[in-house]
């Protein structure tokens, strides 16, 4: 029963905050309700037992990208009162888009004669005291079986950030250095 | 209707002590704060000249009430221009952030809100990460073009601080090998030395990263001269600025919580390992039986009677207290106490201890400028973290795969970090000492 | 934990919501923070396969994603800031310079 109210709960507030994200004049709001999204994304993950992945949403996605996303639109002020969706096309046209990819997936998870999940070939769900210690094993799994996109992962990581200085750095000094 | 009601009483069932426990943080912590703050006040007055806070009542110790209750009733004033939802949002999830961190440290082996999180330091290191977002959107809410300049300075520096920080830590990790707090506690237990010993750079780096996390002393950007009054929270009045208040100093706490679990021990009594050291159990009931012999000389001294019997009266409820700690030492029966409360004790004497600390550092050095401290974070703080994080690693392997003595390998390892700090400090000094002529003409990426 | 219909079902959701924010906003950060909640919406979902084939694989992938949406936040962002500084806007619309 916990689970299921935990689940609604913070499904729910995920739901309502990215619908609220989209939908919001100011950006600043909008990076708001992001913030709420991933917290009740990260409560998700606590849910099923990944509690490793909970605490890195909350420190690299809430604390670390959306601050970078603060900033930015603290930067890039424009003036709020502009229009945000000027055609109406457009939003007709996205809707249709979403509509139709909603509606194809939905057959497909519901053409199975079981629901949505049921038809998994796996014979039970591994219950939570069996599992073993979610930051040991993901560590193990890291360093061992995926050491190699470990070590991209960190070489990404650099080049993003030399990439990012070079486009963000003013015009002026980079022709002074 | 029964049917219903069962998972409800078996959740309150199994989950109530978690729930008191958080209530009680909840309303104990603001009094708490208000002493805390009373009380540096008191130190910083001692450190320069007086007494501190003194007329009217007894040394000022109901004071701190009188202030929560003004700042409750104090009316609410909220810029013209401000942005609605962000000024609201902004202390709430500053304080939301600190006091939820709190709820996941470890005061004593069986006191602990929210028990056996696998992962617990990095949780109250999230929560208190999740702070950052209220500076900044504090700074936003106010409309004021100096606060939010202010603002996203003080963030930068924070999460320039967080990784610094967080390397340190991760230096103590490895020694403990667990996130687990109450694991990393035991594993000080059972190596017999505080990782403050193993790893004292780390504990050094997290020492100055904390204090500019927790916006002290020299690092307290947000309040310094130019900006008005008080920082990023002088748009906040009444209840909102107590909020904003509350969740600094909680961070304080957290922070120094922090630093004792993973390098002084935790609730360890001194030399926890050695039996002979027992005699030190008998230590707490006689700390605070001297602090009310101190209380009973020191009301013989007051100029008020007033003031004599408050002295009086705090003699006594110390020797209460010692009293209580006394008891599960002698009594056999009592003994199960013993870990609990002695843990209690030890854990909040070191971080007493390390608030302090905060405050004397307040007074004795001053300010850093933006540029200057930035430069200190990236430039020696990262480096020398990085590489103690080496040198804890290398000296583990050493100790484990290479058979070497454990003190002789963190010894030996100690020492490069060490010397990579010392090099990067006289290549800092020498750069601050020897540019001035071409400082003016430099451009300084890090001011402004 | 629920059963996997409920996750597929969230993470769907959040995957349209995603969808639309990016197709329909005219401000390309809202764009890009559209972006980072698609990517959410899969997070969800290799964390919840993780957990019911008890396979550590799915949050290593996780984690990559993360540390792939950073970077990609990142260097978006100063892309978006060279941007304003010659043209002083951020609304898709005004990104035209390549239109013939």
């Amino acid at each position: 029963m916990l689970d299921s109210v935990l689940f609604y709960t913070f499904g729910g507030v995920a739901v309502l905050s990215a619908a609220l994200m989209i939908t919001r004049r100011d950006p600043l709001h909008s990076a708001v309700f992001l913030i709420t999204t991933l917290l009740a994304t990260g409560e998700i993950f606590l849910q099923l037992r990944a509690d490793f992945l909970f605490v890195a949403q909350i420190i690299l996605y809430a604390c670390g990208i959306m601050v970078l996303f603060l900033f930015v639109i603290m930067l890039v002020r424009v003036d709020a009162a502009v229009p945000q969706m000027r055609f109406r096309v457009q939003k007709l046209g996205a809707l249709a888009v979403v509509f139709a990819l909603g509606f194809e997936v939905l057959v497909i998870l519901f053409s199975a004669d079981k629901l949505p999940g049921e038809g998994l070939f796996v014979q039970e769900i591994a219950a939570a005291g069996k599992l073993p210690p979610n930051s040991e094993a993901l560590a193990r799994s890291l360093f061992t079986t995926y050491s190699l996109p470990f070590e991209m992962a960190g070489v990404l990581l650099l080049v993003a950030i030399v990439g990012a200085v070079v486009m963000a750095k003013s015009r002026n000094r980079m022709d002074e250095s | 209707m029964n049917a219903a009601f069962y998972p409800v009483r078996q959740f309150i069932q199994d989950w109530w002590l978690e729930f008191f426990s958080g209530v009680v943080i909840l309303v104990a912590f603001p009094l708490v704060v208000a002493y805390v703050a009373l009380v540096e006040r008191k130190i910083l007055a001692d450190k320069q000249t007086g007494s501190g806070p003194l007329p009217l009542e007894p040394h000022r110790t109901l004071q701190p009430r009188a202030e929560g209750l003004r700042l409750f009733l104090k009316g609410d004033i909220v810029p013209p221009n401000a942005d609605k939802l962000i000024f609201w949002l902004a202390p709430i999830l500053s304080v939301v952030a600190a006091l939820t961190s709190l709820g996941a440290i470890a005061f004593g082996p069986a006191v602990q809100v929210a028990r056996d999180i696998n992962v617990g330091i990095l949780f109250v290191i999230a929560m208190g990460s999740l702070g950052f977002l209220g500076v900044i959107l504090g700074g936003w809410a106010s409309n004021c073009q100096n606060l939010n300049i202010g603002a996203m300075r003080g963030t930068a520096k924070l999460v320039s601080y967080e990784v610094g920080g967080g390397l340190a830590i991760l230096s103590a990790l490895l020694v403990s090998g667990t996130l687990n707090i109450r694991a990393i506690v035991e594993a000080q237990q059972r190596s017999g030395a505080w990782f403050i010993f193993l790893a004292p750079i780390g504990f050094l780096i997290y020492l100055v990263a904390s204090i500019a996390q927790s916006k002290r002393i020299r690092f307290d950007l947000l309040e310094q001269r130019p900006e008005p009054v008080s920082g990023d929270k002088v748009e906040y009045v009444g209840f909102r600025w107590s909020l904003c208040f509350l969740a600094e100093c909680a961070n304080r706490i957290v922070v120094a919580s922090i630093a004792t679990t993973l390098f002084l021990g935790g609730w360890l009594r001194p030399f926890s390992n050695e039996p002979w050291f027992y005699w030190l159990d008998y230590l707490p009931p006689i700390l605070i039986v001297l602090l009310g012999v101190c209380c009973i000389y020191r009301a013989g001294k007051q100029p008020v009677l007033a003031q004599s019997l408050w002295m009086w009266v705090l003699a006594l409820v110390c020797l209460c207290v010692a009293g209580v700690f006394a008891l599960p030492v002698a009594a056999v029966s009592l003994q199960f106490l013993l870990p609990g409360l002695h843990g209690a004790f030890w854990f909040l004497l070191k971080v007493g201890i390390f608030l302090y600390i905060f405050a004397w550092l307040r007074l004795s050095i001053p300010r850093y400028s933006f540029g200057q401290l930035m430069r200190v974070g990236w430039h020696i703080l990262i480096p020398v973290a990085i590489a103690n994080v080496f040198a804890i690693g290398i000296a583990l392997f050493l100790e484990y795969e290479a058979g070497w003595n454990r003190w002789f390998a963190f010894g030996v390892m100690n020492f490069f970090p060490v010397a990579l700090a010392a090099y990067l400090l006289r290549l800092h000094e020498k750069r601050a000492a020897g540019s001035s002529r071409t400082r003016a003409m430099a451009t300084d990426s890090y001011a402004g | 934990m629920m059963s996997p219909a409920h996750y597929l079902f969230l993470s769907l959701a959040l995957f349209l919501i995603g969808c639309i924010g990016v197709i329909t906003r005219r401000n390309v950060i809202v764009v890009l923070m559209s972006i980072e909640l698609i990517l959410n919406a899969v997070n969800i979902n290799l964390v919840m396969f993780s957990r019911i084939f008890g396979d550590v694989a799915g949050q290593v992938f996780v984690l990559f994603i993360i540390a792939d949406a950073a970077a990609e936040a990142a260097v978006g962002l100063g892309i978006v800031i060279a941007f304003f500084r010659n043209r002083e806007s951020v609304l898709a619309d005004e990104m035209d310079l390549l239109k013939w």
